[in-house]
């Protein structure tokens, strides 16, 4: 029995060309959802995940047996309130918490694809994410939203379905991924690769793992996900266990035990080359360059009510990045609000408890959804 | 809500498009969302204000005048608002004519450097004026070019900037201004608030 035989998972009937130019078809997409939709059929939120999170936006993951990785937005009374919303989100395509990805069986080979996946982008992401709004029926998304990764699928959602979403959420996101960031998944992808065990992608017929690999990979991408300011705060140089230095090459310091810890229990609940196509995608994002160069003709058709949202110590997806959303929007006229939120932790504040942001997103929804749904203005 | 904010929100026409510039809390936009048209948006450089704003459910950008209004195209509103904040930006003549281009109209008040209470402080004091529309001293006054109702008129006269309104408030009482009355207007007003176009 196959470990997600249990989680809601919908079979893509249709086909679907993806960028790369392969079409793909009786795929599935695994998904979980929260609250109700009522019978209007107007509350409903589509969350999108980043690189490493799954369908499993709150609660515990029946899987990995954690948190779900916005515990702290979602859920009853929180700033995405699941007595009041809708909130479907699906693991991504090519992800490996039950949607198809590398690590699914070839039934032309019955092992896993590995790296005869198809190179997936955001755009196939998000295409493939609409059947699962025409499975619910559903005509109109009250919102979609989403932050880093998650972000690029906002945006790209709204481009390629600009009259299905009321409002649209992108935090510390871009349009278009920058040569750091490129520089940065590189990174990653070439410490799976180097990994003996990666085996050229066929690591689950050779039954190895490239878990040094892909460990290391997100121990570099983690701390890259907070700020010089916090790690110095938390860890400063600390030492781990010891009074001393110990003149080895062991975790003498706090943070390297600490970002050894964070590499070790990613490997048990990520696929390698899941990391590595998941990556490729975000670095292939360029919603400028599809657009003619220009980003504001990817929204001139839509009417969706933008709000973004970004965070001063992000360096990975800085305001400024965010801001050129809000400029590109502006410049034709589109509904959007922006706030930069003060916070010192880095990219991943979106994760985390951050009482402005969550406020900000709290009061944004509601009062949103009362002007658009209640009073109907 | 401020005798001024009243003011302003009567010049805006009904369900116009309209940018609030220096937003503030939002009480005014609040204000006009309610009442004037729903098509308004608010820009602030305070973060708190800009919280504040959100959760009376206005849309709002955090930015500021001087560095954010070019990504607006050409008369992309009906109104843009800028009240009692033209004194504080590094080069007002450059908002201004950033604001009659992205507004079609413009709304600007001005607190009135040229008030007698002000005059008489600087003439008999010898000290920076310090009143109930001027409230801070020297060192702490977020005012870098303060100006009178005059210099303000003459200024927009010598740009050929249009007066569609010109009003001045003193003693919370509304009166017109013109070329005659200047002078008078300029000694007993403590604030300016002009409509005016390019």
């Amino acid at each position: 029995m196959n470990k997600f035989d249990d989680i809601k998972k919908l079979v893509i009937k249709d086909q679907l060309k993806l960028d790369c130019g392969q079409t793909i078809s009786d795929f599935p997409i695994a998904y979980e959802t929260y609250g109700k939709l009522n019978s209007k059929k107007d509350n409903a939120i589509l969350v999108f995940h980043a690189l490493t999170g799954d369908q499993f936006a709150t609660d515990i993951n029946p899987i990995t047996k954690k948190d779900g990785w916005w515990k702290y937005a979602l859920g009853p009374q929180k700033a995405i309130d699941t007595n009041k919303y809708f909130i479907i989100c699906a693991n991504v395509l090519g992800g490996c918490m039950g949607s198809f990805g590398p690590s699914s069986i070839n039934p032309k080979t019955g092992k896993s694809y590995g790296n005869d996946f198809p190179v997936i982008t955001i755009n196939d992401m998000v295409n493939a994410q609409y059947f699962l709004i025409k499975h619910f029926k559903i005509e109109k998304l009250f919102c979609v939203t989403g932050g880093s990764m998650g972000g690029m699928q906002v945006l790209q959602f709204v481009a390629n379905y600009p009259n299905i979403a009321q409002t649209a959420i992108p935090i510390a996101c871009t349009s278009n991924h920058s040569a750091q960031n490129i520089g940065l998944n590189e990174l990653g992808r070439q410490a799976i690769m180097a990994d003996a065990n990666w085996q050229n992608g066929k690591y689950e017929e050779a039954n190895t793992s490239p878990s040094k690999g892909l460990s290391v990979a997100r121990m570099a991408a983690h701390i890259t996900y907070l700020s010089k300011d916090a790690l110095q705060e938390k860890f400063g140089r600390k030492l781990q266990e010891r009074d001393d230095l110990k003149f080895s090459f062991d975790a003498d310091f706090q943070i390297e035990s600490y970002l050894r810890h964070q590499g070790s229990v990613f490997v048990d609940r990520f696929d390698a080359n899941s990391y590595l196509y998941i990556t490729r995608a975000m670095d292939y994002f360029d919603l400028n360059k599809k657009y003619g160069g220009n980003l504001s003709r990817a929204f001139e058709k839509s009417k969706t009510k933008f709000f973004i949202i970004s965070f001063t110590s992000d360096w990975l997806y800085p305001s400024s990045e965010n801001k050129e959303i809000v400029i590109a929007l502006n410049s034709i006229g589109a509904d959007v609000g922006y706030v930069e939120i003060e916070s010192d932790k880095g990219h991943d504040s979106f994760l985390l408890d951050v009482p402005d942001f969550l406020a900000a997103l709290k009061n944004f929804l509601n009062t949103s959804y009362e002007r658009l749904n209640e009073k109907g203005i | 809500m401020k005798k001024e904010f009243r003011i302003i929100s009567d010049l805006v026409e009904k369900n116009s498009r309209v940018l609030d510039v220096g937003c503030g809390d939002g009480e005014l936009t609040s204000y006009i969302f309610k009442y004037i048209t729903q098509d308004v948006r608010g820009i602030e450089i305070s973060k708190s204000n800009v919280q504040k704003c959100i959760s009376k459910g206005l849309t709002v950008i955090e930015g500021d005048a001087e560095n954010d209004l070019y990504q607006f195209p050409d008369a992309s509103f009906d109104f843009v608002i800028l009240s009692q904040t033209l004194q504080a930006f590094l080069n007002p003549e450059k908002v201004l004519d950033e604001l009659l281009r992205v507004g079609k109209k413009g709304i600007v008040t001005i607190p009135n450097f040229g008030h007698w209470k002000v005059r008489l402080n600087l003439l008999f004091k010898g000290t920076m004026p310090v009143t109930k529309s001027l409230p801070h001293k020297w060192h702490n006054t977020p005012n870098l070019h303060m100006c009178t109702i005059k210099d303000f008129f003459n200024f927009c006269d010598h740009k050929k900037i249009k007066f569609i309104k010109s009003l001045a408030l003193s003693q919370e009482k509304l009166l017109s201004i013109s070329k005659t009355n200047l002078n008078t207007r300029n000694l007993f007003s403590e604030i300016g608030i002009f409509l005016i176009q390019k």
